[in-house]
């Protein structure tokens, strides 16, 4: 049943979560908030589906373009700033440069 | 076996390799050297599964090349395209102070986006044309999917509103504040049942569906509303993980493992956050939920110390000008002030004279976790002078001086050792276990919560007074004037 198998990969991928981020340092705490918030964004392929599905129903489309619009921005503008951000954190040998 | 490889097969291995790079740059964010490069694999991971998504048989059925009004394909790529920019432009122009209004802001357009998703699904299949199917599965992700990411909506939109001063970042306390979120609550789970179970006619089940969402929009407020100020850190790590299940609920709606997957992942990180930042702050996760917080009592539990002996600036450049070591110990009152910049210099100015230094952090410190290290980082303090509380204490009576700046209660040894006190079993960075230990207030007022601290009465602290932007760069100009 397809079902039981997508809640096993559910589980499976909450152990292995727990696992990989109690190991992200506190000091990139911030960074690992925006970067998981960006991934967060993924939801956008749900939205491109419904999208894609419903160009016949104004309703829907406008509501699925609309979560097209707010993943996107989500997932780059998270992305981008994790990106900012990890760019300040240096040692200090690279600083002077 | 490979002629059996139909479109949907390769498409689910786009998803896996995608999946596979999400997972491999949470794990290189475990290390500052790789975290960028990690993060550069994640993305990569999410451009693939965004182009695999345009494979899948369902949208590309949906290209119509004789009306473009009608193309999926042209509808999906403009709202790619307005996404994109207005999500580098706000990346691009916000102050590492306004970190946590942002994610906030982030964290609610994802939570809105999945609810969308649900409804949209919802409605699709309520509109069929041939009528109304139950679907159990469907019907409780669609339920828990719509439920969580509209409460994740509203409650980071008013987190948005309060860190960013929108509104104000106090606590708002009403009466009956946990009844009424009670009664929400369960209002809630009625409508869902009456979705989910097959009894109902299709006009019911779109009443109960509507309901569902408007009960969390009103919810994601009421339940944001009563937190405030110091405890930002807690609410936004939970929404972010709240975005993480409705994602993961959105996956099970679209049968997508990739959703699931990083679902669950972010999912896992805001909890892991969460109860951190609960740790950190003396707080169960219950308590927390259901005790309108924030707004703790502020009773003193003893009388005042000692009388706290201050020092001038003169004094303490002579007690650093022989130090070995020394300890930064900033609160998000220095951050505030924009003080970093001329704590790096006095630190450059420490390690000329052979000082070794350090600064350290507490967990709740600023508006959200690990937001003083950014703030920190940005001031360009090397990573390596970046230490944790856990990393920090055990040296902590090697340290010939520690400096603390704008922070307060996360250094009150009366969290050790008064069992009456509020704070009571808070972890703190034990600053007095310093042979040498400076305090930089403005005045002898209380501080933050009004608790007084044990620390400014003890025998190796000395309080420098004044502000503490200028106390430091005089410090930093005794050194050079040498």
């Amino acid at each position: 049943m397809v079902f039981l198998l997508l809640i096993f990969i559910l589980i499976i991928a909450t152990f292995l979560g727990r696992e990989l981020i109690s190991r992200v340092p506190s000091q990139l705490h911030t960074p690992l908030m925006s970067a998981t918030n960006a991934i967060s964004g993924i939801t956008v392929l749900g939205a491109l589906v419904v999208c894609a599905t419903s160009t016949d129903d104004p309703l829907v489309l406008g509501l699925s373009f609309a979560a097209i619009v707010l993943a996107t921005i989500n997932t780059v503008g998270g992305y981008a700033v994790t990106d900012r951000m990890l760019g300040m954190f240096k040692k200090k040998e690279g600083k002077k440069q | 076996m490979i002629q059996d490889l139909n479109l949907s097969d390769i498409n689910n291995l786009a998803y896996m390799v995608a999946s596979v790079c999400t997972i491999l740059g949470i794990k290189m964010l475990g290390k500052a050297d790789t975290a960028r490069r990690g993060m550069l694999i994640s993305a990569a991971g999410t451009v693939v599964a965004v182009i695999a998504v345009f494979f899948d048989g369902r949208v590309l059925d949906s290209w119509d090349a004789t009306n473009v009004l009608r193309n999926g394909f042209f509808w999906s790529f403009l709202a790619i395209f307005i996404g994109s920019i207005i999500g580098l432009t706000w990346a691009k122009k916000v102050k590492m102070t306004g970190m946590p209004e942002l994610v906030a802001l982030f964290n609610g357009f994802g939570g809105l986006a999945s609810a969308l998703v649900a409804f949209s699904s919802f409605y699709l299949l309520y509109t069929a044309d041939g009528g109304y199917v139950y679907d159990l599965v469907h019907d409780i992700s669609t339920s828990l999917a719509i439920f969580i990411g509209t409460i994740t909506f509203t409650g980071s939109m008013l987190a948005w509103g309060k860190l960013s001063e929108k509104i104000t970042g106090r606590a708002i306390v009403f009466k009956g504040q946990t009844i009424i979120n009670a009664i929400l609550l369960i209002a809630a789970l009625i409508a869902m049942v009456i979705y989910v179970v097959p009894a109902f006619d299709a006009q019911t089940t779109f009443i109960a569906v509507i309901t569902l969402a408007s009960i969390a929009f009103v919810f994601g407020i009421t339940f944001v509303l009563p937190i405030g100020g110091g405890d930002m850190p807690v609410v936004i790590s939970l929404l972010n993980s709240l975005t993480g299940i409705a994602v993961a609920m959105a996956g099970f709606i679209i049968e997508n493992t990739m959703l699931i997957v990083t679902g669950a992942l972010v999912g896992a990180s805001g909890v892991i956050l969460t109860l951190i930042m609960c740790k950190a702050m003396n707080r169960s996760l219950g308590n927390l939920l259901f005790s309108g917080f924030g707004a703790t009592d502020t009773a003193s539990s003893k009388g005042p110390g000692a009388e706290p002996k201050s020092i001038s600036v003169e004094d303490a450049y002579l007690i650093l000008e022989a130090a070995q070591s020394v300890v930064f110990i900033p609160g998000y009152g220095m951050a505030v002030a924009q003080a970093q910049h001329v704590v790096r210099e006095l630190a450059e100015r420490l390690e000329e004279n052979g000082a070794e230094v350090s600064h350290c952090v507490h967990p709740v410190a600023g508006r959200m976790p690990g937001h003083m290290n950014v703030l920190l980082a940005e001031a360009d303090i090397p990573y390596e002078q970046l230490k944790t509380m856990d990393e920090m204490n055990p040296t902590m009576p090697m340290q010939d001086v520690a400096i603390v700046i704008g922070a307060n209660d996360v250094v009150n040894p009366a969290a050790e050792t008064d069992e009456s006190s509020p704070i009571y079993g808070m972890p703190i960075i034990k600053a007095y276990e310093a042979r040498t230990v400076f305090v930089l207030k403005r005045g002898k007022g209380r501080g933050f919560s009004g608790i007084e601290n044990e620390l400014f009465g003890m025998p190796n602290t000395l309080m420098i007074y004044g502000d503490a932007k200028s106390t430091i760069s005089s410090l930093a100009g005794e050194f050079t004037a040498e």
